[in-house]
């Protein structure tokens, strides 16, 4: 009975927050709402018994979104008062946000611990296996079949890591301390060292 | 699966893998300073990993070859003669690299380090038994790849070849995906084991279009006209060294490849891909030879040279016989030679300051000024003229024998037509090194390592390298053949 409430309530808020997402005129809205929706999308997830695409889902895009906003506030020049003021407009509704989804969490822990959702009959092919949770067979099959693969692709993220830096990555300018202060070399410095007593003749002082 | 056996049968790749993280360390700890020694030691690893791969291919007990990590990847004498061709191209450029980069630009450590793991792509990509190691293997080569046509950060020109090349790249990568994924919903699996006998019989509309972007994707790799369009440019715009390594290494991969997936995994619909290679074979010579004609920086040239090569190799493929695969694989190797020495005979003009020349009326009587250099250039360029005493011969030869043989007349009569329309712009450039007024530009010297590559390459393309037909062509035939041993 929980999951059928759980299954219509996410389902439902889905639909709402991924219209939401292109009806509402604020782009800032707009994100708030995708991460709602991506949080039920994991909901769902979760009920069928998919929890590594649940846990992959709000890690992976609600990080990206998180990112983007990062991106969207470093390219825009945004006036930062502005920003504030904005802020404390839109607070309400975050908070409002915020719970909605405190409260799908605890439904969809409760709804998990009351077992997987029945849709359909399994044949055999799709049957889930239900001896280990699915993370420990992504996990098995990774490191054991396709090892090659696993490892080479983190030879690719290397490579993608070696790139960004070696296409972006200057030396400083001049200097091979610029902008660091060495202490030891200040407080060996002497008055003596620092300031020179010359006796100009008058008049020859300063070039003017 | 055995992983003993397996981490044995992957072994260049994991030997090439390793040193590249210890090349990183290197270069990492050691900065700009240790980009000579970083060469030095990417170059020794890939003659390590040419060692392990010959050592592979004489291996008795794998003399037809084995099947690693559950038939991913397969060792067996095809890679091995393609990856021995891609890790000497690769040597060879790393070996005239750092001169390049001495004039004032910018060498880093980095350089060597992305060649090597171009390499560990490459091979993989060559040995690939399944869609997901090919589509892998693809991506490490052509990202290190993006990298480093963009090496000369200074260079305007070469940020806009990376670009291209990663934007075009990726979007033949998604087509290539695309294809896969309906590869592998039509056939319910990735390797080409699977795939051979499910692609049987008439192929409904959904299967051959996945045959039909995968094999899109491919030409995009092997630079095969109507995917062409990104080569001039991407050559022109990376720095000389990388257009060396670009023209032969990544050639080869793409191409052995190719050959791999049409023969194993759609072996049984041969008559759905053959008329696709038919025409890219076709379209690449004709544009390769047009559109070369009025161009008039050099590396532009030969990049239309090498579209039209590969029109060349692409016809032994298409005749889809043990033959075809064996003058591909011959065709290939002399054709790796020559661009090597075409591009490192590039490199090694320089006018007084150092500087590099790649105009058409720069070289204008440069047999007087450098008689060594433009003679080795000739014999290039009328060995990709496919000028009889010279070796580029032979391979237009074998390849037009197996497509005479395999029924293909028409497409041996065409090709052999274009490439006399090719000839003309290959000797226009002996015309204007022997008979035009010297510009007197290319004046300034080369250091031993140009010398000895261009010289190798040089007596390999000249006749004298008629005495490697015998071996060269009893190595390609046991390549050919297990090949065609899986099914």
């Amino acid at each position: 009975m929980i999951q059928i409430f759980a299954f219509y309530l996410f389902a439902v808020l889905l639909i709402a927050a991924g219209t939401l997402t292109i009806m509402s005129r604020n782009p800032v809205h707009s994100v708030l709402w995708l991460i709602v929706s991506f949080f039920n999308a994991a909901g769902l997830m979760v009920l069928v018994g998919a929890e590594f695409i649940a846990m992959l889902l709000v890690i992976v895009y609600v990080g990206a979104v998180a990112v983007l906003f990062l991106f969207v506030v470093m390219m825009l020049n945004i006036d930062f008062a502005e920003l504030r003021a904005g802020f404390m407009k839109n607070f309400p509704l975050g908070i409002a946000i915020a719970l909605v989804l405190l409260a799908e969490l605890i439904l969809g822990i409760g709804a998990y611990g009351a077992g997987v959702l029945e849709l359909g009959t399994p044949d055999g092919s799709a049957a889930p296996m239900t001896d280990k949770s699915n993370i420990e067979n992504i996990g098995a099959l990774l490191y054991t079949d396709y090892l090659f693969l696993f490892e080479a692709a983190g030879l690719i993220l290397l490579v993608a890591m070696i790139g960004a830096i070696v296409l972006t990555h200057r030396e400083r300018a001049s200097g091979p301390h610029r902008g660091h202060q060495d202490i030891g070399k200040q407080n060996r410095r002497r008055p003596e060292d620092a300031t020179i007593n010359t006796r100009p003749e008058v008049g020859k002082g300063v070039k003017l | 699966m055995n992983y003993g056996i397996s981490l044995y049968l992957t072994g260049p790749e994991i030997f090439l893998s390793i040193s590249g993280l210890i090349l990183t360390l290197i270069a990492a700890w050691g900065g700009q300073k240790s980009a000579r020694l970083s060469t030095i030691l990417a170059a020794g690893a890939l003659v390590g990993a040419a060692v392990i791969t010959a050592n592979l291919l004489v291996n008795p007990s794998f003399e037809q070859g084995g099947d690693a990590f559950g038939g991913l990847y397969r060792m067996d004498a095809f890679g091995s003669v393609a990856k021995l061709l891609i890790y000497l191209a690769g040597i060879g450029c790393l070996v005239v690299t750092p001169r390049f980069f001495d004039q004032g630009r910018e060498y880093r450590p980095e350089y060597p380090l992305l060649v090597v793991f171009a390499s560990v792509g490459m091979g993989m990509m060559v040995s690939a038994t399944d869609l997901m190691t090919l589509y892998i293997g693809l991506e490490l080569s052509s990202l290190s790849s993006y990298v480093l046509a963009s090496f000369s950060r200074s260079d305007e020109r070469s940020a806009e070849a990376g670009l291209k090349y990663f934007v075009l790249g990726a979007l033949a990568s998604g087509i290539l995906l695309y294809g896969m994924s309906l590869v592998y919903g039509f056939s319910g699996s990735t390797s080409y084991l699977s795939i051979r006998p499910a692609f049987e019989g008439t192929l409904g509309t959904g299967a051959l279009l996945g045959i039909i972007f995968v094999l899109a994707g491919l030409a995009f790799k092997i630079s095969a006209v109507p995917f062409h369009m990104w080569t001039p440019d991407v050559y022109e715009g990376a720095p000389t060294p990388v257009t060396t390594f670009f023209a032969t290494a990544p050639k080869v991969a793409a191409i052995a490849m190719t050959a791999r997936i049409t023969l194993d995994a759609f072996g049984n619909q041969a008559d759905a891909w053959r008329q696709i290679i038919i025409f890219a074979a076709l379209a690449s010579i004709v544009v390769g030879a047009l559109g070369a004609i009025g161009q008039t920086n050099i590396k532009r040239l030969l990049a239309y040279s090498s579209i039209n090569n590969v029109g060349f190799i692409l016809i032994g493929l298409a005749a889809g016989t043990v033959a075809g695969a064996s003058a591909m694989l011959v065709y290939l190797a002399i054709y790796v030679a020559m661009s090597l020495g075409s591009f490192v005979a590039v490199l090694m003009m320089r006018d007084k300051d150092g500087k590099q020349v790649e105009t058409m009326a720069d070289i204008a009587g440069l047999s007087r000024a450098k008689p060594m250099l433009a003679l080795c250039l000739a014999a290039m360029m009328l060995s990709l003229a496919g000028i009889p005493p010279l070796f580029g011969f032979w391979g237009k030869f074998v390849v037009f024998q197996a497509a005479v043989e395999a029924d293909l007349l028409v497409l041996a009569a065409i090709g052999i037509a274009a490439s006399v329309i090719g000839a003309f712009y290959y000797l226009k450039i002996v015309k204007i090194m022997y008979f035009d007024e010297p510009a007197d530009v290319v004046t300034g010297e080369n250091g031993i390592a140009h010398w000895a590559v261009l010289g190798v390459t040089a007596i390999i393309v000249s006749p004298l390298g008629y005495l490697l037909t015998k071996p060269m062509g009893a190595l390609a035939d046991r390549a050919a053949a297990a090949l065609f041993a899986v099914v």
